[in-house]
């Protein structure tokens, strides 16, 4: 198929899509109207279960479940990525050789690393009240420690970065979620269900039975998932290198 | 106005499938394929939104005093950034397999089976 004829096709093809998402795009409710069923339900669920932040409830508690689900998802792009991604019998790693960084860089990044680092670790540890919670503090917190790669050198990196130990955090993090569930399972009604502990005071760091738990998990599970795709991303375009005469 | 963000949402979708129907590169079709995922955060938030509410979160509003957005469409989006960021991830990594075993990351030169 020539260039020509594909883009046709995309515009005839496209133009009938346009058209019926528009046609839906009118019959849906009013943008911003007042009739929001499940999100009432939900902040209501929530306020029983003296959760402050309705999203951490929504993800950890009425939705656990799918959380799981995405986790596992998480999880198995970070197997594929590190099967895709390993060093093949042609290639070799190379010792990276350390380079020159600009001192206003380096100061800067050896300055916000630890602060990142607080960051992504305090947006996890305050899922349950405020905006945040496993999954955004966890990446936080994991390109942190990639600052050190900006302000210093690869070998620095390295030496925080052991990544077999990442992935058996990684394992072991998803298996604390998968574990917390089944306490659930034993010691009250459901898989996941959040009616084991406590739901301590409004607004405190220890309210919201499982959600801090299970928010905890996820932050240390996607964390390392982060440091893990990176670190084998940056070892093809820093390490792997192909035999020569290829 | 009542449809403008959800046309915009339309919009987005729209131009990402376009973007990836043309790409010559295929780092540049993994972007595309993104931008059609942002689509659909732009439509679950406007789905979810609510005039003059504010977020779902009472760690410093009374509950009960304001309005807030529909929380389970942002709990959605969450998922949705987090699924596209791993699709994203392993499609990378396959561009990086696909151009060391053909040498090229242009969609129209990989033609041939190759084992």
């Amino acid at each position: 198929m020539t260039p020509r004829t594909r883009l046709l096709l995309v515009l005839v093809g496209g133009a009938g899509i346009a058209a019926l998402l528009v046609a839906a795009c009118l019959r849906l409710p009013d943008f911003g109207g007042d009739s929001h069923p499940y999100g009432d339900r939900a902040v209501a669920a929530s306020l029983a279960r003296q959760t402050a932040n309705t999203i951490a409830s929504v993800n950890f508690d009425q939705r656990a479940f799918d959380t799981l689900g995405e986790m596992t998802i998480l999880f198995a792009a970070v197997v594929g990525c590190v099967v895709l991604l390993r060093q093949t019998r042609d290639e070799h790693r190379a010792r990276p050789e350390p380079a020159d960084v600009a001192r206003p860089v380096r100061r800067y990044a050896l300055i916000v690393l630890p602060v990142a680092l607080v960051t992504g670790l305090y947006v996890i540890a305050h899922g349950q009240l405020s905006p945040g919670g496993g999954f955004q503090g966890g990446v936080v917190a994991a390109t942190s420690l990639h600052l050190l790669y900006l302000g210093a050198d690869y070998r620095a990196l390295e030496r925080i970065r052991p990544v077999g130990m990442y992935e058996v955090g990684d394992a072991l993090s998803a298996s604390a979620y998968l574990i917390t569930g089944l306490a659930g399972l034993i010691g009250s009604a459901a898989f996941l269900a959040n009616t084991l502990l406590p739901y301590g005071t409004f607004n405190t760091l220890s309210s919201g039975g499982t959600v801090p738990l299970l928010n905890a998990a996820v932050g240390m599970e996607v964390a390392c998932a982060v440091v893990v795709l990176l670190a084998r991303f940056l070892d093809q375009a820093v390490e792997i290198e192909e035999e020569s005469g290829k | 106005m009542d449809v403008l963000p959800y046309l915009v949402a339309v919009w987005i979708f729209l131009v990402g499938c376009y973007g990836l129907a043309t790409s010559r590169n295929l780092i540049h079709a993994v972007g595309c394929l993104s931008v059609c995922q942002s689509a659909t955060y732009v439509l679950l938030l406007a789905v979810g939104y609510r005039d003059d509410a504010t977020a779902p979160v009472y760690s410093d509003i009374e509950p009960g005093s304001r309005p807030v957005v529909d929380p389970v469409v942002q709990a959605l989006a969450l998922t949705d950034v987090v699924v596209g960021a791993t699709v994203t991830a392993l499609l990378l990594a396959l561009v990086i397999q696909v151009s060391k075993r053909h040498g090229t990351v242009d969609p129209d030169e990989l033609t041939e089976l190759r084992g």
